[in-house]
């Protein structure tokens, strides 16, 4: 009975302490000027593009020229001068391809190889807390970063929308008007979509991070992957293997504006991340708890 | 020592063990991409059996006013990108001004899109009075709404909106474009009631089987040309064997290969489409179409053009009216461009445009001749073309050789 006992308050404190090796972790990742500087370039995206649109909607709505040659420039585009909420999908569709992924690339890249590179790694599994529970608060670190920049994204460009553009019910792509409450609901909602978009890179990151002992030179080969598989994505006769890329499916946040909502896509997406964090995790998984950790 | 070394053997098979987890997984996944669609397929279903002609008649009988899906359209034509060409033939044709000035809301600007690859369309419908047609595009979306007396178009990749008032209006060109938003969508049953139409002497129909179509239970109709000719080796169409609607369209070339015309159902739900789907503000500051004024514009500089003597014009006003060979699947239609030998050197001072028009239609062409003179073939997967030197044109779905013979037989009279 006792001995259950303490089995259970056992469990309590190591769960307890999980929380705490994640959120030490979480707090060093978020002192780092580094990630600062990430999460600034993040937030000025959607003020250039906010005051962009915002030039050229004054200046040429004369000739409307503006509308005219529509289809350039990242999806969305066309409705922000209507209204400002259309900023938050306009910039998160901006910054996906690759600023995005770069910040969530350069944090999970650094999760093991530079802690190895640093000399700290060693002293971190001196702590009993076991390598598995390490990897595990450092992949659900780069988690909450990617949750945290896609954020950072959404709010800056709602601030900056708000600001230059009026607000109000709006019309989704179908056709279809909705209110600006359901409006903010699906914003949060395709804001939770892109941060799960970012998973694959992640677990990628993270694989990628316990194959080397230096920081630079896993955030390099991560962010380098992430372009080599970008660019693969947009050779068509590729398109074989392009379904199973991991950003094949990242604009399908968009149908998320649609009415009904067309979830085919976004399923896949949600289903290759899943795929590829189960993969690349336990890959990371296999290496990290084998290696020989000499730094 | 031996500690040691057998701690090693033992590390290093675990080691080992680790890394099957993530090949497991790889291959799990790759069993399930691999393995899903085939396990899926669970068998066509068990329906009772029924003749062509109870088939045909439950197709007829289908009353469905009330429905909402997706549909998948997927055209092969064989022609090499009929986007670029639609495009060319638009602005080489010296462009009555339509590509030109059209609204990118316009209805019937869209329509050509539909002619090549795969697209996936949404359509819902609530009587004959609201329908809704949405073509999915990347993050953005073409729309055509048909709610009583107003016809919208928009287009949310340019914030466009076409509005054309009352088809039932005093207007021909509202009632056209009208009547082009509702017929938009290629929906099965419209292809089916043509491809039944073909039905008669020259064609067996059969009921082929049942299959699953869009998750509904569903007999398959199958529609084969007895022409030696014809080079449409089969239509199949797939009837919801509840409610006798087309569910899925196939048309397969006799040449083989992937079908030219695919249209299905992948979705669909015969439950009344909530209201909202039908209503449609402009959203503020979108750039509004009315199909009034663009209709003016057109035909103003249709007639400017006209007036200026454009050859293409005089062209097509000098067309000897159209006739058809034969009937059935082998039918050729067939009319003379008028000019005859005059139409090269009449279309010589339309400048450049014309010219470059005809080395690109030659550059897809095959040389032909035959009693009738000489010509140039145009061959699709499906349809095929015979332009002869002397302006005469013949074309259907057809074999190459049937197109020489007639217009050798043509040539004899």
């Amino acid at each position: 009975m006792s001995r259950a006992d303490t089995a259970g308050a056992g469990v309590r404190v190591r769960r307890s302490w999980s929380l705490g090796l994640f959120a030490g972790e979480f707090t060093v990742t978020l002192r780092r000027w580094r990630t600062l500087a990430l999460l600034a370039v993040l937030a000025a995206v959607p003020v250039l593009v906010g005051i962009a649109v915002k030039i050229e909607s004054d200046g040429g709505s004369g000739g409307g020229s503006g509308g005219g040659d529509g289809g350039a420039g990242p999806a969305f585009m066309a409705q922000v001068t209507n209204n400002g909420l259309f900023l938050v999908f306009t910039a998160l569709a901006a910054t996906l391809p690759f600023f995005l992924p770069m910040a969530v690339g350069v944090v999970a890249g650094d999760a093991i190889a530079g802690e190895a590179s640093a000399g700290t790694l060693r002293y971190l599994l001196v702590a009993p807390a076991g390598r598995t529970r390490l990897l595990l608060a450092k992949y659900a670190t780069t988690v909450a970063f990617c949750l945290l920049a896609t954020l950072v994204v959404a709010v800056s460009a709602l601030a900056v929308g708000a600001l230059l553009f009026p607000l109000g019910d709006l019309t989704t792509i179908s056709g279809t008007r909705i209110t600006f409450g359901e409006g903010l609901a699906r914003a949060l909602l395709i804001a939770l979509v892109v941060a799960a978009s970012l998973l694959g890179v992640a677990a990628l990151g993270l694989f990628v991070s316990t194959l080397t002992n230096s920081g630079i030179a896993a955030m390099a080969t991560t962010v380098g992957l992430l372009t080599t598989v970008q660019i693969v994505d947009q050779i068509p006769q590729l398109h074989a293997v392009q379904p199973y890329l991991f950003p094949h499916y990242w604009l399908s946040f968009a149908d998320l504006m649609r009415e009904p909502i067309y979830w085919d896509d976004l399923q896949k997406n949600l289903g290759l991340q899943a795929l590829y964090v189960a993969v690349f995790g336990s890959a990371a998984w296999a290496r990290f708890t084998t290696k020989d950790i000499t730094t | 020592m031996a500690p040691y070394a057998s701690d090693d053997t033992t590390s290093g098979r675990r080691k080992a063990v680790r890394y099957v987890v993530p090949v497991t997984v790889v291959g799990v996944a790759a069993a399930t991409i691999g393995l899903v669609p085939a396990l899926a397929d669970s068998g066509d279903p068990d329906l009772p059996k029924i003749t062509a002609q109870q088939l045909i008649e439950k197709i007829a009988a289908s009353d469905v006013e009330q429905l909402s899906g997706t549909v998948k359209i997927t055209t092969d034509l064989g022609l090499p990108d009929l986007g670029g060409l639609a495009g060319s033939l638009a602005s080489a044709g010296g462009g009555a001004g339509g590509a030109g000035d059209g609204s990118s809301a316009d209805p019937s600007a869209r329509l050509t899109e539909l002619a090549s690859g795969t697209h996936t369309l949404r359509i819902a419908a609530d009587g004959p009075d609201r329908q809704k047609v949405s073509l999915l595009e990347k993050a953005a979306e073409y729309s055509v709404i048909h709610n009583g007396a107003d016809v919208w178009g928009y287009d949310s990749a340019t914030d466009e909106v076409y509005h054309s008032k009352s088809p039932e209006g005093t207007d021909a060109h509202g009632k056209e474009s009208g009547r082009t938003g509702a017929e938009q969508a290629p929906t099965p049953k419209e292809f089916a009631d043509q491809a039944l139409k073909a039905v008669d002497g020259t064609t067996s129909v059969t009921v082929d089987g049942t299959v699953h179509v869009a998750g509904r239970d569903a007999y398959k109709l199958l529609v084969k040309p007895k022409d030696a000719d014809s080079t449409v080796g089969a239509i199949s169409i797939a009837v919801d064997a509840k409610t006798g609607l087309p569910l899925k369209f196939t048309l397969t070339p006799k040449s083989g290969g992937a079908a030219v015309v695919d249209v299905g159902f992948t979705q669909v739900r015969f439950a009344k489409p909530a209201a909202s789907t039908f209503d449609f503000t402009p959203p503020k500051g979108a750039k509004v179409t009315e199909a009034d004024d663009a209709g003016h514009s057109v035909a103003d500089r249709a007639k400017g053009k006209g007036g200026a003597g454009l050859p293409g014009g005089e062209g097509f006003g000098g067309l000897d009216g159209l006739n058809v060979l034969g009937d059935g699947w082998d039918s050729i239609a067939t009319f003379d461009t008028g000019s005859g030998s005059e139409l090269p050197s009449a279309s010589k001072p339309s400048g450049g445009e014309a010219g470059a028009f005809g080395d690109l239609l030659g550059s897809f062409g095959d040389k032909a001749t035959g009693k009738f003179g000489s010509g140039t073939v145009f061959s699709t997967r499906l349809v095929n073309a015979l332009i002869t030197d002397d302006g005469k044109v013949y074309a259907g779905a057809v074999t190459k050789d049937a197109l020489v013979k007639a217009a050798d037989a043509a040539a004899k009279k």
